[in-house]
Protein backbone atom coordinates (compact mmCIF):
# COMPACT_ATOMS: atom_id res chain seq x y z
CA UNK A 1 0.00 0.00 0.00
CA UNK A 2 1.16 3.30 -0.84
CA UNK A 3 2.59 5.53 2.39
CA UNK A 4 -0.41 8.54 1.74
CA UNK A 5 -2.85 6.04 2.65
CA UNK A 6 -1.00 4.24 5.57
CA UNK A 7 -0.74 8.00 6.90
CA UNK A 8 -4.52 8.27 6.45
CA UNK A 9 -5.73 5.09 8.00
CA UNK A 10 -3.08 5.63 11.13
CA UNK A 11 -4.56 8.81 11.90
CA UNK A 12 -8.09 7.42 11.98
CA UNK A 13 -6.96 4.20 13.71
CA UNK A 14 -5.80 7.30 16.88
CA UNK A 15 -9.59 8.42 16.02
CA UNK A 16 -11.78 7.48 13.77
CA UNK A 17 -14.18 11.36 14.01
CA UNK A 18 -11.14 12.44 12.47
CA UNK A 19 -12.72 14.53 9.40
CA UNK A 20 -11.07 14.68 5.88
CA UNK A 21 -10.41 18.18 6.47
CA UNK A 22 -8.92 17.50 9.58
CA UNK A 23 -6.54 14.65 8.12
CA UNK A 24 -5.77 16.36 5.13
CA UNK A 25 -4.70 19.82 7.06
CA UNK A 26 -2.81 17.60 9.03
CA UNK A 27 -0.42 15.94 6.52
CA UNK A 28 -0.82 19.14 4.39
CA UNK A 29 -2.17 17.52 1.44
CA UNK A 30 -5.69 18.36 -0.37
CA UNK A 31 -8.62 17.68 0.95
CA UNK A 32 -10.04 15.22 -2.19
CA UNK A 33 -6.58 13.23 -2.35
CA UNK A 34 -8.29 12.01 1.38
CA UNK A 35 -11.51 11.33 0.94
CA UNK A 36 -10.46 9.13 -2.49
CA UNK A 37 -8.22 7.35 -0.54
CA UNK A 38 -10.96 6.57 2.54
CA UNK A 39 -13.70 6.04 -0.01
CA UNK A 40 -11.41 3.43 -1.84
CA UNK A 41 -10.27 1.70 1.47
CA UNK A 42 -14.19 1.44 2.37
CA UNK A 43 -15.03 -0.34 -0.87
CA UNK A 44 -11.58 -2.62 -0.87
CA UNK A 45 -12.72 -3.36 2.83
CA UNK A 46 -8.71 -2.12 4.42
CA UNK A 47 -11.24 -0.09 6.50
CA UNK A 48 -14.21 -2.50 7.58
CA UNK A 49 -16.34 -0.10 10.23
CA UNK A 50 -16.21 2.69 12.30
CA UNK A 51 -16.50 1.28 15.98
CA UNK A 52 -16.14 2.61 19.45
CA UNK A 53 -14.08 1.08 21.90
CA UNK A 54 -15.81 0.58 24.75
CA UNK A 55 -14.53 -0.41 28.39
CA UNK A 56 -17.35 -3.01 29.16
CA UNK A 57 -16.04 -3.20 33.06
CA UNK A 58 -17.29 0.48 33.94
CA UNK A 59 -20.55 -0.57 32.91
CA UNK A 60 -23.20 -1.78 34.84
CA UNK A 61 -24.79 -4.80 32.36
CA UNK A 62 -22.00 -7.08 33.11
CA UNK A 63 -20.36 -9.26 30.65
CA UNK A 64 -17.82 -12.43 30.64
CA UNK A 65 -15.67 -13.05 27.51
CA UNK A 66 -13.63 -15.99 27.30
CA UNK A 67 -10.77 -16.77 25.06
CA UNK A 68 -10.93 -20.61 23.91
CA UNK A 69 -8.40 -22.81 22.15
CA UNK A 70 -9.82 -25.25 19.29
CA UNK A 71 -7.96 -27.86 18.11
CA UNK A 72 -9.91 -29.14 15.02
CA UNK A 73 -9.00 -31.71 11.93
CA UNK A 74 -9.11 -29.50 8.97
CA UNK A 75 -11.59 -30.56 6.00
CA UNK A 76 -10.19 -32.03 2.93
CA UNK A 77 -10.41 -29.34 0.35
CA UNK A 78 -11.34 -26.00 2.17
CA UNK A 79 -8.85 -26.67 5.26
CA UNK A 80 -9.67 -24.70 7.94
CA UNK A 81 -11.89 -21.76 6.41
CA UNK A 82 -14.68 -23.76 6.63
CA UNK A 83 -14.90 -24.85 10.27
CA UNK A 84 -13.85 -21.32 10.91
CA UNK A 85 -16.86 -19.84 9.08
CA UNK A 86 -19.57 -22.26 11.06
CA UNK A 87 -17.55 -20.69 14.00
CA UNK A 88 -17.52 -17.38 13.05
CA UNK A 89 -20.94 -16.86 12.18
CA UNK A 90 -22.42 -17.44 15.99
CA UNK A 91 -22.87 -14.12 16.91
CA UNK A 92 -21.51 -15.13 20.58
CA UNK A 93 -18.29 -15.22 19.12
CA UNK A 94 -16.28 -12.39 18.81
CA UNK A 95 -13.49 -12.78 17.08
CA UNK A 96 -11.54 -16.29 15.35
CA UNK A 97 -8.15 -16.32 14.82
CA UNK A 98 -6.10 -19.37 12.84
CA UNK A 99 -2.92 -19.81 14.89
CA UNK A 100 0.26 -21.62 14.99
CA UNK A 101 1.93 -24.07 17.92
CA UNK A 102 -0.37 -26.08 20.42
CA UNK A 103 -4.36 -25.81 18.68
CA UNK A 104 -5.52 -24.33 15.41
CA UNK A 105 -8.23 -21.90 16.80
CA UNK A 106 -8.46 -19.08 19.19
CA UNK A 107 -11.98 -18.01 19.30
CA UNK A 108 -12.99 -14.78 21.23
CA UNK A 109 -16.67 -15.58 23.04
CA UNK A 110 -19.07 -13.27 24.72
CA UNK A 111 -21.89 -14.00 27.64
CA UNK A 112 -24.05 -12.61 30.05
CA UNK A 113 -22.27 -15.07 32.58
CA UNK A 114 -19.93 -18.22 33.05
CA UNK A 115 -22.86 -20.03 32.52
CA UNK A 116 -23.75 -19.23 29.18
CA UNK A 117 -20.45 -19.62 27.86
CA UNK A 118 -19.72 -22.48 29.53
CA UNK A 119 -23.27 -23.70 27.99
CA UNK A 120 -21.87 -22.42 24.10
CA UNK A 121 -18.79 -24.56 24.44
CA UNK A 122 -20.43 -27.33 25.24
CA UNK A 123 -23.76 -27.15 22.76
CA UNK A 124 -22.46 -25.30 20.47
CA UNK A 125 -18.85 -25.37 19.61
CA UNK A 126 -17.49 -29.36 21.19
CA UNK A 127 -20.28 -30.73 19.24
CA UNK A 128 -19.07 -29.68 15.67
CA UNK A 129 -17.51 -33.02 13.90
CA UNK A 130 -14.14 -31.70 13.05
CA UNK A 131 -13.14 -29.93 16.82
CA UNK A 132 -11.13 -32.46 18.38
CA UNK A 133 -10.70 -30.33 21.61
CA UNK A 134 -11.56 -27.31 23.63
CA UNK A 135 -9.42 -24.98 26.08
CA UNK A 136 -11.25 -22.38 28.36
CA UNK A 137 -9.87 -19.51 29.56
CA UNK A 138 -12.03 -16.70 31.29
CA UNK A 139 -10.65 -13.48 30.99
CA UNK A 140 -10.74 -11.63 34.07
CA UNK A 141 -9.72 -8.28 32.96
CA UNK A 142 -8.86 -6.03 30.17
CA UNK A 143 -5.79 -3.68 30.49
CA UNK A 144 -5.22 -2.72 26.54
CA UNK A 145 -6.61 -3.86 23.37
CA UNK A 146 -6.10 -2.70 20.37
CA UNK A 147 -3.29 -0.49 21.40
CA UNK A 148 -5.29 1.25 23.84
CA UNK A 149 -4.62 1.35 27.64
CA UNK A 150 -7.98 1.07 29.40
CA UNK A 151 -6.77 2.25 33.05
CA UNK A 152 -7.46 5.77 34.02
CA UNK A 153 -4.08 6.54 35.58
CA UNK A 154 -2.46 8.27 32.76
CA UNK A 155 -1.71 11.50 33.19
CA UNK A 156 0.06 14.76 31.33
CA UNK A 157 2.59 15.52 34.57
CA UNK A 158 3.61 18.11 32.75
CA UNK A 159 4.00 22.08 34.21
CA UNK A 160 1.10 24.36 32.23
CA UNK A 161 4.41 26.48 31.61
CA UNK A 162 8.21 25.66 30.55
CA UNK A 163 11.03 27.58 28.78
CA UNK B 1 16.91 41.19 30.77
CA UNK B 2 19.38 42.50 32.93
CA UNK B 3 19.52 45.54 34.72
CA UNK B 4 23.34 46.93 34.48
CA UNK B 5 23.06 49.13 37.25
CA UNK B 6 24.03 47.78 40.51
CA UNK B 7 21.92 48.75 43.88
CA UNK B 8 23.67 51.18 45.75
CA UNK B 9 25.29 49.00 48.48
CA UNK B 10 25.12 52.19 50.86
CA UNK B 11 21.13 51.91 50.71
CA UNK B 12 21.09 48.39 50.65
CA UNK B 13 22.62 48.30 54.09
CA UNK B 14 20.41 51.12 55.30
CA UNK B 15 17.68 49.33 54.59
CA UNK B 16 18.91 46.18 56.65
CA UNK B 17 17.95 43.63 54.00
CA UNK B 18 19.88 40.56 53.19
CA UNK B 19 19.82 41.92 49.67
CA UNK B 20 23.50 43.32 50.70
CA UNK B 21 25.35 39.89 51.06
CA UNK B 22 24.25 39.09 46.83
CA UNK B 23 26.65 39.55 44.67
CA UNK B 24 25.39 42.73 42.61
CA UNK B 25 25.70 40.67 39.41
CA UNK B 26 22.87 38.09 40.79
CA UNK B 27 21.03 41.19 42.50
CA UNK B 28 20.34 42.48 39.47
CA UNK B 29 19.54 39.43 37.70
CA UNK B 30 15.85 39.63 36.76
CA UNK B 31 13.82 36.15 37.13
CA UNK B 32 12.52 35.11 33.98
CA UNK B 33 9.31 36.72 32.76
CA UNK B 34 7.57 33.03 32.10
CA UNK B 35 7.50 32.99 35.59
CA UNK B 36 4.86 35.25 35.92
CA UNK B 37 2.40 32.83 33.48
CA UNK B 38 3.59 29.88 35.25
CA UNK B 39 1.97 31.24 38.68
CA UNK B 40 -1.40 32.47 36.64
CA UNK B 41 -1.79 28.89 35.14
CA UNK B 42 -0.80 27.04 37.90
CA UNK B 43 -3.33 24.83 39.23
CA UNK B 44 -5.97 25.97 37.01
CA UNK B 45 -7.43 22.40 35.34
CA UNK B 46 -9.47 24.51 33.00
CA UNK B 47 -6.95 26.10 30.64
CA UNK B 48 -5.49 24.12 27.42
CA UNK B 49 -1.75 25.12 27.85
CA UNK B 50 0.37 25.65 24.90
CA UNK B 51 3.04 26.92 27.36
CA UNK B 52 4.88 23.79 27.67
CA UNK B 53 8.10 24.03 26.71
CA UNK B 54 8.46 20.02 26.39
CA UNK B 55 7.01 17.08 24.48
CA UNK B 56 3.37 15.22 25.25
CA UNK B 57 5.59 11.96 24.89
CA UNK B 58 6.44 9.93 28.08
CA UNK B 59 10.17 9.13 27.36
CA UNK B 60 9.51 5.54 25.62
CA UNK B 61 8.99 2.68 27.44
CA UNK B 62 12.05 0.37 26.66
CA UNK B 63 14.53 3.34 27.57
CA UNK B 64 13.11 3.96 30.93
CA UNK B 65 13.00 0.35 31.53
CA UNK B 66 16.65 0.39 30.51
CA UNK B 67 16.81 2.78 33.41
CA UNK B 68 14.92 0.55 35.65
CA UNK B 69 17.08 -2.83 35.15
CA UNK B 70 19.98 -0.77 35.60
CA UNK B 71 19.22 0.61 38.53
CA UNK B 72 17.77 -2.54 39.98
CA UNK B 73 21.54 -4.28 38.78
CA UNK B 74 22.94 -1.53 41.22
CA UNK B 75 24.48 0.65 39.03
CA UNK B 76 24.09 3.67 41.18
CA UNK B 77 27.52 4.89 41.17
CA UNK B 78 29.45 8.23 39.97
CA UNK B 79 30.81 7.76 36.36
CA UNK B 80 33.79 9.58 34.51
CA UNK B 81 33.77 13.69 34.82
CA UNK B 82 33.10 13.57 30.91
CA UNK B 83 30.24 10.87 30.89
CA UNK B 84 30.21 6.77 30.62
CA UNK B 85 32.42 5.58 27.11
CA UNK B 86 29.79 3.62 25.98
CA UNK B 87 27.47 7.06 26.16
CA UNK B 88 29.98 9.22 24.42
CA UNK B 89 30.60 6.44 21.78
CA UNK B 90 27.06 6.14 21.22
CA UNK B 91 26.98 10.32 20.50
CA UNK B 92 29.49 10.37 18.39
CA UNK B 93 28.38 8.01 16.20
CA UNK B 94 24.76 9.35 16.31
CA UNK B 95 26.36 12.87 15.53
CA UNK B 96 28.12 11.04 12.47
CA UNK B 97 24.96 9.24 11.00
CA UNK B 98 22.75 12.29 11.67
CA UNK B 99 24.63 15.54 11.01
CA UNK B 100 28.07 15.10 9.56
CA UNK B 101 29.31 15.97 12.14
CA UNK B 102 32.46 13.38 13.82
CA UNK B 103 33.95 14.24 17.42
CA UNK B 104 36.31 11.61 19.38
CA UNK B 105 34.72 10.13 22.05
CA UNK B 106 37.50 10.29 24.23
CA UNK B 107 38.43 14.54 24.29
CA UNK B 108 35.60 15.93 22.18
CA UNK B 109 32.54 14.84 24.00
CA UNK B 110 31.44 16.28 27.65
CA UNK B 111 28.15 14.20 28.79
CA UNK B 112 26.40 17.28 31.12
CA UNK B 113 23.11 17.68 33.32
CA UNK B 114 21.14 18.94 30.15
CA UNK B 115 21.81 21.24 27.72
CA UNK B 116 21.24 23.74 30.35
CA UNK B 117 24.87 23.07 32.17
CA UNK B 118 26.48 23.10 28.54
CA UNK B 119 25.15 26.23 28.25
CA UNK B 120 26.75 27.56 30.98
CA UNK B 121 29.87 25.92 31.11
CA UNK B 122 30.57 27.57 27.51
CA UNK B 123 29.73 30.60 28.27
CA UNK B 124 31.75 30.61 31.55
CA UNK B 125 34.81 29.01 29.62
CA UNK B 126 34.72 31.88 27.29
CA UNK B 127 33.59 34.98 28.98
CA UNK B 128 35.72 37.44 30.60
CA UNK B 129 34.29 40.95 32.20
CA UNK B 130 33.36 43.52 29.31
CA UNK B 131 32.95 40.58 26.44
CA UNK B 132 30.53 40.63 24.46
CA UNK B 133 28.06 38.28 23.42
CA UNK B 134 25.69 38.04 20.31
CA UNK B 135 23.19 36.66 20.80
CA UNK B 136 20.37 36.42 18.06
CA UNK B 137 16.84 36.73 19.16
CA UNK B 138 13.93 36.09 20.48
CA UNK B 139 15.78 33.39 21.93
CA UNK B 140 15.73 30.71 24.72
CA UNK B 141 15.65 32.72 27.59
CA UNK B 142 18.92 31.54 29.69
CA UNK B 143 21.80 33.18 27.25
CA UNK B 144 21.97 36.33 28.30
CA UNK B 145 21.42 36.22 32.48
CA UNK B 146 24.19 33.09 32.18
CA UNK B 147 26.52 36.05 30.36
CA UNK B 148 26.26 38.45 32.69
CA UNK B 149 26.86 36.30 35.72
CA UNK B 150 30.43 36.23 33.93
CA UNK B 151 30.71 39.77 33.46
CA UNK B 152 29.92 39.51 30.23
CA UNK B 153 27.77 42.12 27.97
CA UNK B 154 25.16 40.37 26.11
CA UNK B 155 24.36 42.34 22.45
CA UNK B 156 21.16 40.86 21.45
CA UNK B 157 20.80 40.59 17.46
CA UNK B 158 16.60 41.39 16.88
CA UNK B 159 15.39 38.83 14.00
CA UNK B 160 12.88 39.51 12.21
CA UNK B 161 9.40 37.42 11.00
CA UNK B 162 9.72 38.62 7.71
CA UNK B 163 12.89 36.73 7.20
CA UNK B 164 11.35 33.69 9.12
CA UNK B 165 13.44 34.67 11.93
CA UNK B 166 16.66 33.65 10.40
CA UNK B 167 20.22 35.52 11.57
CA UNK B 168 20.91 37.74 8.26
CA UNK B 169 24.76 38.59 7.82
CA UNK B 170 24.29 42.22 8.11
CA UNK B 171 22.55 42.51 10.99
CA UNK B 172 25.27 40.45 12.70
CA UNK B 173 27.85 42.84 11.28
CA UNK B 174 25.95 45.89 12.57
CA UNK B 175 26.64 44.60 16.18
CA UNK B 176 29.88 43.57 16.24
CA UNK B 177 32.64 45.20 18.35
CA UNK B 178 36.30 45.08 18.93
CA UNK B 179 34.74 43.14 22.12
CA UNK B 180 32.77 40.90 20.51
CA UNK B 181 33.93 37.71 21.18
CA UNK B 182 31.09 35.02 21.53
CA UNK B 183 28.10 34.35 18.96
CA UNK B 184 25.18 32.03 20.67
CA UNK B 185 23.43 30.20 18.11
CA UNK B 186 20.06 28.93 18.91
CA UNK B 187 18.18 26.93 15.53
CA UNK B 188 15.95 25.69 15.01
CA UNK B 189 14.76 28.34 17.31
CA UNK B 190 12.83 28.23 20.52
CA UNK B 191 10.98 30.23 20.93
CA UNK B 192 10.20 30.89 16.78
CA UNK B 193 10.31 27.80 14.93
CA UNK B 194 12.80 29.30 12.91
CA UNK B 195 15.61 27.21 11.21
CA UNK B 196 19.09 28.04 9.45
CA UNK B 197 20.00 26.31 5.62
CA UNK B 198 23.41 25.52 4.87
CA UNK B 199 23.18 28.64 2.81
CA UNK B 200 21.89 30.71 5.26
CA UNK B 201 24.87 29.50 7.43
CA UNK B 202 27.82 30.28 5.28
CA UNK B 203 27.91 34.18 5.26
CA UNK B 204 27.62 33.49 8.87
CA UNK B 205 30.31 31.54 9.05
CA UNK B 206 32.59 33.94 7.28
CA UNK B 207 31.86 37.05 9.45
CA UNK B 208 32.69 34.58 12.82
CA UNK B 209 36.19 33.69 11.24
CA UNK B 210 36.59 37.36 9.92
CA UNK B 211 36.39 38.42 13.75
CA UNK B 212 37.64 35.46 15.73
CA UNK B 213 34.61 34.43 17.20
CA UNK B 214 33.96 31.20 19.02
CA UNK B 215 30.59 29.72 18.82
CA UNK B 216 27.51 28.14 20.95
CA UNK B 217 25.66 26.78 18.89
CA UNK B 218 22.61 25.24 20.67
CA UNK B 219 21.04 22.81 18.48
CA UNK B 220 18.65 21.17 21.16
CA UNK B 221 15.92 21.33 18.48
CA UNK B 222 18.31 19.38 16.14
CA UNK B 223 16.04 16.26 15.66
CA UNK B 224 12.81 18.55 15.18
CA UNK B 225 13.16 19.87 11.83
CA UNK B 226 9.94 19.35 8.67
CA UNK B 227 10.98 19.80 5.12
CA UNK B 228 14.69 19.56 5.32
CA UNK B 229 17.15 17.83 7.58
CA UNK B 230 19.12 20.05 10.28
CA UNK B 231 22.12 21.42 9.44
CA UNK B 232 24.88 21.64 12.09
CA UNK B 233 26.73 25.18 12.16
CA UNK B 234 29.55 22.45 13.30
CA UNK B 235 29.21 21.36 10.19
CA UNK B 236 29.65 24.38 8.20
CA UNK B 237 33.25 24.38 6.60
CA UNK B 238 36.28 25.84 8.85
CA UNK B 239 33.71 25.88 12.24
CA UNK B 240 34.04 22.69 13.60
CA UNK B 241 36.81 23.52 16.14
CA UNK B 242 35.64 27.16 16.66
CA UNK B 243 32.18 25.73 17.72
CA UNK B 244 31.36 24.15 21.10
CA UNK B 245 28.21 22.12 19.49
CA UNK B 246 25.29 21.95 22.11
CA UNK B 247 22.80 18.81 21.94
CA UNK B 248 20.78 16.66 24.40
CA UNK B 249 17.54 13.93 24.69
CA UNK B 250 15.16 16.29 26.34
CA UNK B 251 13.55 17.17 22.62
CA UNK B 252 13.98 14.10 20.63
CA UNK B 253 13.34 11.89 22.78
CA UNK B 254 11.25 12.83 25.05
CA UNK B 255 13.41 13.02 27.99
CA UNK B 256 13.44 16.37 29.57
CA UNK B 257 13.47 15.32 33.21
CA UNK B 258 16.40 13.25 32.77
CA UNK B 259 18.31 16.26 32.34
CA UNK B 260 20.92 14.98 29.99
CA UNK B 261 22.63 16.59 27.50
CA UNK B 262 26.25 17.14 25.74
CA UNK B 263 28.97 19.67 24.72
CA UNK B 264 30.97 18.81 21.75
CA UNK B 265 34.17 21.08 19.97
CA UNK B 266 37.99 21.10 20.03
CA UNK B 267 39.85 19.54 22.95
CA UNK B 268 40.88 21.89 24.29
CA UNK B 269 37.63 24.30 24.96
CA UNK B 270 36.06 20.66 26.11
CA UNK B 271 39.25 20.47 28.22
CA UNK B 272 38.38 23.71 30.03
CA UNK B 273 34.71 23.16 30.32
CA UNK B 274 35.98 19.31 31.70
CA UNK B 275 37.70 21.34 34.36
CA UNK B 276 34.55 23.73 35.84
CA UNK B 277 31.98 20.60 35.28
CA UNK B 278 34.45 18.35 37.43
CA UNK B 279 34.28 20.98 39.97
CA UNK B 280 30.77 21.65 40.08
CA UNK B 281 28.78 18.64 39.49
CA UNK B 282 31.25 15.73 38.62
CA UNK B 283 29.35 14.61 36.56
CA UNK B 284 25.97 13.45 34.88
CA UNK B 285 23.53 10.85 36.96
CA UNK B 286 24.43 7.47 35.88
CA UNK B 287 21.00 6.35 35.09
CA UNK B 288 20.25 9.00 33.15
CA UNK B 289 22.92 8.13 31.17
CA UNK B 290 22.42 4.74 30.85
CA UNK B 291 18.91 5.56 29.39
CA UNK B 292 20.51 7.98 27.11
CA UNK B 293 22.55 5.04 25.74
CA UNK B 294 19.21 2.98 25.13
CA UNK B 295 17.86 6.09 23.29
CA UNK B 296 20.45 6.17 20.83
CA UNK B 297 21.02 2.81 19.85
CA UNK B 298 17.79 1.45 19.72
CA UNK B 299 15.04 4.65 20.39
CA UNK B 300 15.95 6.16 16.73
CA UNK B 301 12.33 4.72 14.72
CA UNK B 302 10.08 5.75 18.04
CA UNK B 303 11.86 8.95 17.94
CA UNK B 304 11.09 9.51 13.70
CA UNK B 305 7.41 8.21 14.52
CA UNK B 306 7.38 11.26 17.45
CA UNK B 307 8.73 13.90 15.18
CA UNK B 308 6.09 13.09 12.05
CA UNK B 309 3.66 13.51 14.95
CA UNK B 310 4.45 16.80 15.79
CA UNK B 311 4.60 18.08 11.85
CA UNK B 312 1.35 17.16 11.49
CA UNK B 313 0.13 19.47 14.62
CA UNK B 314 2.65 21.71 13.28
CA UNK B 315 0.58 21.72 9.83
CA UNK B 316 -2.81 22.13 12.26
CA UNK B 317 -1.90 24.82 14.18
CA UNK B 318 -0.20 27.02 11.62
CA UNK B 319 -3.56 27.13 9.32
CA UNK B 320 -5.76 26.96 12.25
CA UNK B 321 -4.07 30.33 13.51
CA UNK B 322 -4.15 32.03 10.15
CA UNK B 323 -7.87 31.22 9.82
CA UNK B 324 -8.99 33.01 12.77
CA UNK B 325 -6.68 35.62 11.86
CA UNK B 326 -3.41 35.77 13.27
CA UNK B 327 -0.61 36.36 10.92
CA UNK B 328 1.71 33.81 11.50
CA UNK B 329 5.30 32.92 9.96
CA UNK B 330 5.78 29.07 8.61
CA UNK B 331 7.94 27.46 12.12
CA UNK B 332 10.01 24.80 9.98
CA UNK B 333 11.57 23.34 13.70
CA UNK B 334 10.94 22.70 17.09
CA UNK B 335 7.10 22.46 18.46
CA UNK B 336 6.73 26.14 18.54
CA UNK B 337 4.51 28.45 16.88
CA UNK B 338 5.28 32.23 16.75
CA UNK B 339 2.25 33.88 15.71
CA UNK B 340 1.90 37.98 15.19
CA UNK B 341 -0.69 39.23 17.91
CA UNK B 342 0.22 42.83 16.46
CA UNK B 343 -3.57 42.97 14.74
CA UNK B 344 -5.25 42.99 18.37
CA UNK B 345 -3.86 46.36 19.62
CA UNK B 346 -2.94 44.71 22.64
CA UNK B 347 1.17 43.84 23.94
CA UNK B 348 1.69 40.63 23.97
CA UNK B 349 1.91 40.77 27.63
CA UNK B 350 -1.06 41.98 28.22
CA UNK B 351 -2.93 39.84 25.16
CA UNK B 352 -1.08 36.00 26.96
CA UNK B 353 -2.43 37.74 30.09
CA UNK B 354 -6.47 38.13 29.02
CA UNK B 355 -6.53 35.04 26.42
CA UNK B 356 -5.05 33.43 30.13
CA UNK B 357 -7.75 34.79 32.45
CA UNK B 358 -10.43 35.06 30.04
CA UNK B 359 -9.69 32.63 27.31
CA UNK B 360 -8.32 30.08 29.62
CA UNK B 361 -5.58 29.24 26.92
CA UNK B 362 -1.56 29.27 28.30
CA UNK B 363 0.83 30.97 26.09
CA UNK B 364 4.14 33.16 26.37
CA UNK B 365 4.31 36.20 25.53
CA UNK B 366 6.38 37.22 22.97
CA UNK B 367 8.29 40.00 24.98
CA UNK B 368 10.15 37.53 27.68
CA UNK B 369 12.46 36.19 24.77
CA UNK B 370 14.24 39.17 23.86
CA UNK B 371 14.49 41.73 21.33
CA UNK B 372 11.96 41.44 18.27
CA UNK B 373 9.33 39.68 21.01
CA UNK B 374 7.41 41.86 21.72
CA UNK B 375 3.73 41.44 19.20
CA UNK B 376 4.31 37.73 19.33
CA UNK B 377 3.48 35.06 21.39
CA UNK B 378 4.71 31.42 21.74
CA UNK B 379 2.52 28.49 21.53
CA UNK B 380 3.80 25.02 21.93
CA UNK B 381 2.00 22.50 19.60
CA UNK B 382 3.21 19.84 21.67
CA UNK B 383 -0.25 18.72 22.55
CA UNK B 384 -2.49 15.93 22.16
CA UNK B 385 -4.75 17.00 18.27
CA UNK B 386 -8.37 17.42 20.36
CA UNK B 387 -6.51 20.02 22.84
CA UNK B 388 -5.08 21.58 19.75
CA UNK B 389 -8.35 22.13 18.36
CA UNK B 390 -10.26 23.30 21.30
CA UNK B 391 -7.40 25.74 22.25
CA UNK B 392 -7.80 26.77 18.35
CA UNK B 393 -11.40 27.36 19.04
CA UNK B 394 -11.21 29.43 22.66
CA UNK B 395 -8.14 31.77 20.80
CA UNK B 396 -10.46 32.11 17.67
CA UNK B 397 -13.81 32.99 20.20
CA UNK B 398 -11.28 35.28 22.68
CA UNK B 399 -10.37 37.45 19.41
CA UNK B 400 -14.15 37.54 18.77
CA UNK B 401 -14.53 39.24 21.56
CA UNK B 402 -11.42 41.59 21.45
CA UNK B 403 -13.02 42.35 17.99
CA UNK B 404 -16.38 43.56 19.50
CA UNK B 405 -14.65 45.83 22.39
CA UNK B 406 -13.11 48.30 19.97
Amino acid sequence: MDEFKLKVLELLKEDARRTPDLIATMLGVDVEAVRRAIKEMEANHIIVKYATVVNWSKVDDEKVTALIEVQITPERGRGFDAIAERIYLHPEVKSVYLMSGAYDLLVEVEGKNLKEVASFVSSKLSPIESVLSTKTHFILKKYKQDGIIFEDHIEDYRMHISP
Amino acid sequence: MIHSKPLNPETVRETGSMQRFLNPLVRSLKPSGIRKYFDLASGNKEIISLGVGEPDFVTPWHVREAAVASLERGRTTYTPNSGLPELREAIAAYLHNEFDVTYEPKNEILVTIGGSEAIDLALRSFISPGDEILVPEPCYIAYSPIAALSGGKPVGIETFAKDNFKLKPEALRAKLTPRSKVLVLCYPSNPTGGIMTYEDWLPIAKIVEEHDLVVIADEMYAELTYGSKHVSFASIPGMKDRTILVGGFSKAFAMTGWRLGYACGHPELIAAMLKIHQYTVMCAPVMSQIAACEALTRGLEVKDRMVESYNQRRRLVVKGLREIGLECHEPQGAFYVFPSIASTGLSSDEFCERLLLEGKVAAVAGHVFGLGGEGFIRCSYATSVTLLQEALERIDAFLRKLEAER
